[in-house]
């Protein structure tokens, strides 16, 4: 049954893969991009990948679309015909998918419980974490704890991608009052919105603080967190979301995650340990690893929601801006 | 226990019928609102079923009160959004399909 669904998942990847490609309307292929992301995090979740699953369905299929159809706003939604001959750059695709697939022959049989990666760190990972971290949710040890190294790096990139966002665009500030943008007239999605929002801060915060025992963590929380805030800025207009959490308050926060997350590796180093060596932290080690994992967790949760929030909001002043000229 | 599978399964399948018929009129019906408004019966209604079904299948824990959250948040947004869909649409100068064919209108109305 499960190889069934996986099967028709598939299929339907390919499909929506295929479309897009095919497809000049890039409104649609956002709007395809987010399925696709969908159907993704369903066979993550039929693989029993629920964080994975989780991330997908937030980051992916969420907040990209979101960014997506910000950047639409500014392009235009009709892909350019193209101009060039399609022979050279199909000869590429050919020779780099041929020798991608060459390469594969060479990977061990897919499932083989006699895998490297099954008999090397999996099982490590399974038998000592509950021993050396002690957190149900074995997803978050191996994330926050003994890969803390390479998540501090995917922290870096989320932050940079603000940096380059805003050497580009940057954040207009600069609004016209007589703005008709026809927000004044929905005063379903108004109070709908002012129900709604309040409960999606809530279920980030139970997201941010449960990851340690169910699936969840920094990365979801920041984005869910930021999608309320994208979600105010939508209903009420960018003016008042301004008001609610600035654009200069929102750097500050990007850099602070970054800086609490690496001041908890430079502490433990003081404390005469490794880099991200939570063990340091508190008398007993364990205790420690909890005490690391929730602090790092923290500082993803606010890198990610002050980055995605604020190139939310350098999109949307750009738009407005557009729109009004 | 084989009384609530059963009404369970009755809920499933009245849910996969209004959520295909959904589907069908999504690509079937003429216009924007005629669609819009197929496309909400996939979200309220077939929702409301199927998420009913897979409560009676629950042993009434955890993942019941999940589930109610689930429908709760799908009874409000869900509408809100069809809501939204078609009030922009109006906005944006579209017309219904009675509005654009002006002679089927005069027939109507003589």
């Amino acid at each position: 049954m499960a190889e069934f669904i996986d099967l028709v998942l598939l299929a339907m990847l390919a499909l929506t893969a295929l479309r897009i490609i095919f497809l000049k309307d890039l409104f649609a292929v956002v709007m395809l991009f987010g399925i696709y992301s969908f159907l993704s995090a369903l066979i993550f979740v039929n693989l029993d990948a629920v964080d994975v699953a989780f991330t997908e369905a937030s980051v992916g299929a969420g907040i990209s679309t979101v960014l997506m159809l910000g950047t639409l706003a500014l392009t235009g939604r009709k892909e350019k015909p193209s101009t060039h001959s399609t022979l050279l750059p199909l000869f590429v695709v050919l020779v780099t998918g041929a020798a991608l697939i060459y390469g594969t022959l060479d990977m061990p049989p897919f499932g083989d419980p006699d895998n490297p990666v099954h008999q090397h760190v999996a099982p490590r990972y399974i038998e000592e974490s509950p021993k050396e971290v002690g957190l149900p949710n074995m997803v978050t040890s191996v994330l926050a704890s003994y890969r803390g190294f390479d998540t501090l790096g995917e922290t870096v990139v989320v932050f940079s991608a603000l940096i380059g966002v805003f050497s580009l665009l940057g954040v207009r500030r600069k609004q016209k009052k007589d703005l008709d943008s026809g927000l004044e007239s929905h005063r379903v999605l108004h109070v709908v919105a002012k129900v709604i929002i309040p409960l999606v801060i809530l279920f980030a915060l139970y997201v941010q603080f449960h990851g340690d025992f169910g699936p969840g963590g920094g990365f979801q929380a920041g984005v869910i967190a930021a999608a309320a805030f994208i979600l105010y800025a939508l209903v009420f207009g960018l003016p008042k979301a301004f008001a609610v959490v600035g654009p200069k308050f929102l750097q500050w926060m990007a850099a602070f995650g970054v800086l609490l997350y690496a001041s908890v590796g430079l502490y433990s180093m003081y404390k005469g340990g490794h880099f991200l060596d939570y063990n340091q932290l508190a008398a007993d080690p364990v205790a420690g690893q909890h005490y690391g994992i929730i602090i790092i967790e923290l500082g993803v949760g606010f890198t990610v929601f002050a980055v995605m929030l604020n190139i939310f909001y350098a999109f949307g002043s750009q738009a407005e801006r557009s729109n009004v000229q | 226990m084989l009384f609530l599978d059963i009404v369970s399964s009755i809920l499933l399948l009245a849910g996969i019928f209004f959520g295909l018929s959904g589907a069908v009129g999504l690509f079937r019906f003429p216009d924007f609102f005629t669609r819009v408004h197929a496309a909400s019966v996939t979200d309220s209604i077939a929702a409301i079923l199927i998420i009913g079904g897979l409560l009676l299948q629950t042993s009434f824990d955890l993942n019941t009160a999940k589930l109610v959250f689930i429908l709760l948040f799908l009874m409000v947004t869900s509408p809100t959004a069809s809501h939204a869909l078609a009030k922009s649409a109006r906005h944006g100068g579209l017309l219904t399909l009675a509005e654009t064919r002006p002679e089927d209108k005069q027939e109507h109305t003589q």
